[in-house]
């Protein structure tokens, strides 16, 4: 694996491959391959892959489920890719209600750049290219995936999960329960059904990125499970189909 | 209006119909079997989506799955790279400005080798420039245009009836080497209007083993153009090189129009071909043995046919709305060999014929002839 010790897109992607195996989904799944830290996917999924410009997935995954809508599509995301460069594509794939999946990593901060501002940094936080942290009044405040595509009338699914434990409040405490990683894949498989059901679903993962955040991965966890979920709070922004209640 | 019914397609017996450039090209492209057509308004192409949005649905085109009007041109062009990973025959159609925002997908289907056509109706630039007609997109098409060293085919037309065969032509050639076909018009033939029988074609067979979503237990397909490797990614530009040599080896094609016996050659192409076509009838007229080398593709360009000319000592000159592309190619192929005049017209409209003739006759008999 190419991910750093610690960072989740490794977890994330195992959680993916089991709930594509879970629903049986495997012949039939075509992932897209985001410009960030996932665009290695194909290196570890045994499924179809297409690779995307930076920002294009959604309307990559346009394109093949229009024209084949028998297959399942996906991608993975960064927040960078998802929210800056490629948001009028992610915007506007929820807004027609493509029947597509959109799983997007939120770790605050460009990853595979080496740490430079996402439009998820927080007010504060220090990247390489908000030296003296991010400003309000000069780079503007984080912006809501969740929220905002929650607010698009085409989209079906919008959920915002953790794969970040809660605090460890003693040094030999796993540093994942299996609980939290459990409803991760539930909330996967969620999104894949409501595709499935025709609808547009969106998921953004709480990640950490401790390299670029210069923290330990224990204060990186920390520091995610306390202060990230704050500013982008976790649950369910929508489901029109009500597929948590099934 | 035009519409295309069962007595004016390859479904049943042709029937002249009166078109304008761009429904022409949408229409040849429904008969060449188009599969997905996303695309955005821009002037003057605009017609070639209004006209597939009419006939999206018509149950005579069974094989039209997909019609989608997209939120930038790179939210088309992307939809085009994902619809054609799957293995359909998939285009758009914009102008210079939505061409620009389009190569960088271009570049990546040219990497990943996924082929799909763009139509590009060259207007005048840069910048929103004016809608008037200009090939100042020639090199942009023909040179790569996006990032990395590539190539595209370029399909080039001079009349309405040759624009509405070229998505037939560019589809195969797409899908022959996976790799982008632009078709290069221009406002003046997007707008002219002439009465033409649609091409009546076979059905396209194109090779789709390589397309993602065959579903078959134990192989995958990946279409990638990202390798950190060094040496793997050498070789998969080398792999790449190959092919675009192969295009330049199989893929010239031009029109020789009275060049036969030529004292001087015209090269032109497009809207210019046209009055290209009547300098050297009136010069034929008037003594003068000219004739016109035609490309119809623009790249590969027709090196082959130039250097027999060249060999020949036929001096050449060559007529574009720009200030100077295809007479980059033309001049490498004279090598210094031969004379090459150039008549180089910008600003959206086109030459009169008295320049091209006089720039023709100074080419022929020196400045105080002629």
């Amino acid at each position: 694996m190419h991910y750093c010790p610690g960072c989740e897109h490794g977890l994330l992607t195992r959680l993916v491959a089991s709930a594509l195996d879970s629903l049986k989904l495997r012949k039939q799944a075509v992932m897209i391959d985001s410009v960030g830290c996932s665009v290695l996917a194909y290196k570890y999924l045994n499924i179809d892959h297409i690779q995307a410009p930076h920002g294009r997935a959604p309307a990559v995954m346009t394109g093949v489920k229009r024209f084949r809508p028998d297959l399942l599509v996906f991608s993975v995301q960064g927040d960078g890719d998802a929210l800056a460069i490629g948001l009028a594509e992610l915007i506007h794939a929820a807004s027609r209600g493509e029947s597509i999946t959109t799983f997007v990593v939120n770790n605050a901060v460009y990853g595979m750049t080496g740490g430079q501002m996402a439009p998820t940094t927080l007010l504060g936080q220090v990247t390489k290219t908000t030296p003296a942290g991010r400003q309000a009044a000069i780079q503007g405040r984080p912006i809501d995936g969740a929220k905002l595509v929650a607010s698009i009338d085409g989209a079906s699914y919008v959920r915002r999960a953790s794969l970040v434990p809660k605090p460890i409040t003693s040094s030999d405490e796993p540093m994942f329960k299996q609980q939290e990683v459990e409803d991760a894949k539930q909330v996967i498989e969620n999104a894949f059904k409501v595709q499935l059901m025709g609808g547009f679903s969106y998921v953004e993962f709480i990640s950490t990125c401790w390299v670029n955040w210069k923290m330990s991965i224990k204060q990186a966890k920390i520091f995610a499970s306390t202060q990230l979920v704050k500013q982008f709070p976790l649950g369910t922004y929508k489901d029109v189909f009500g597929v948590e209640d099934k | 209006m035009a519409t295309l019914d069962a007595s004016k397609s390859k479904y049943s017996n042709n029937e002249k119909m009166f078109l304008e450039g761009n429904e022409a090209l949408a229409y040849g492209a429904i008969n060449a079997g188009l599969n997905a057509f996303f695309g955005y308004p821009i002037t003057p192409s605009s017609e070639v989506l209004e006209t597939l949005a009419k006939e999206f649905g018509n149950p005579l085109y069974p094989n039209f799955k997909v019609f989608l009007q997209a939120s930038s041109e790179l939210e088309a062009a992307n939809m085009l790279l994902g619809a054609a990973a799957t293995g359909a025959l998939a285009m758009t159609a914009t102008s210079s400005p939505g061409f620009s925002l389009m190569q960088e997908t271009i570049s990546y289907a040219a990497g990943m080798e996924i082929p799909f056509v763009v139509a590009d109706a060259n207007r005048a630039g840069p910048g929103l420039g004016s809608l008037g007609p200009e090939q100042g997109d020639m090199w942009k098409a023909s040179k790569g245009g996006g990032h990395g060293d590539y190539r595209c085919i370029v399909l080039s037309a001079h009349t309405v009836a040759e624009l509405a065969q070229t998505p037939f032509l560019a589809f195969r050639l797409a899908f022959k080497y996976r790799n982008p076909v632009i078709i290069l018009y221009d406002s003046y033939l997007a707008k002219l209007k002439e009465g033409i029988d649609l091409p009546t074609v076979e059905d396209l067979m194109v090779d789709r083993s390589w397309t993602v979503g065959q579903q078959n237990e134990g192989s995958r397909q990946i279409l990638n153009s990202l390798n950190l490797e060094p040496d793997v990614h050498e070789d998969h530009e080398a792999h790449l090189q190959e092919k675009f040599r192969a295009m330049l080896e199989h893929e010239q094609r031009a029109e020789e129009y009275l060049t036969d016996d030529a004292e001087v050659i015209l090269v032109a192409y497009g809207i210019l071909a046209r009055l290209a076509k009547k300098v050297v009838n009136k010069a034929r007229g008037e003594g003068l043995k000219a004739g016109l080398l035609r490309p119809i593709i623009l790249w590969p360009p027709p090196m082959t046919l130039l250097e027999k000319y060249v060999d020949r000592e036929t001096p050449l000159l060559v007529v574009e709305l720009n200030a100077g592309q295809l007479y980059e190619d033309v001049k490498q192929a004279a090598s210094r060999r031969v004379d090459v005049g150039f008549v180089g017209h910008l600003g959206g409209s086109v030459p009169n014929i008295g320049t091209v003739e006089s720039k023709m006759r100074r080419l022929v008999y020196g400045r105080t002839g002629g």
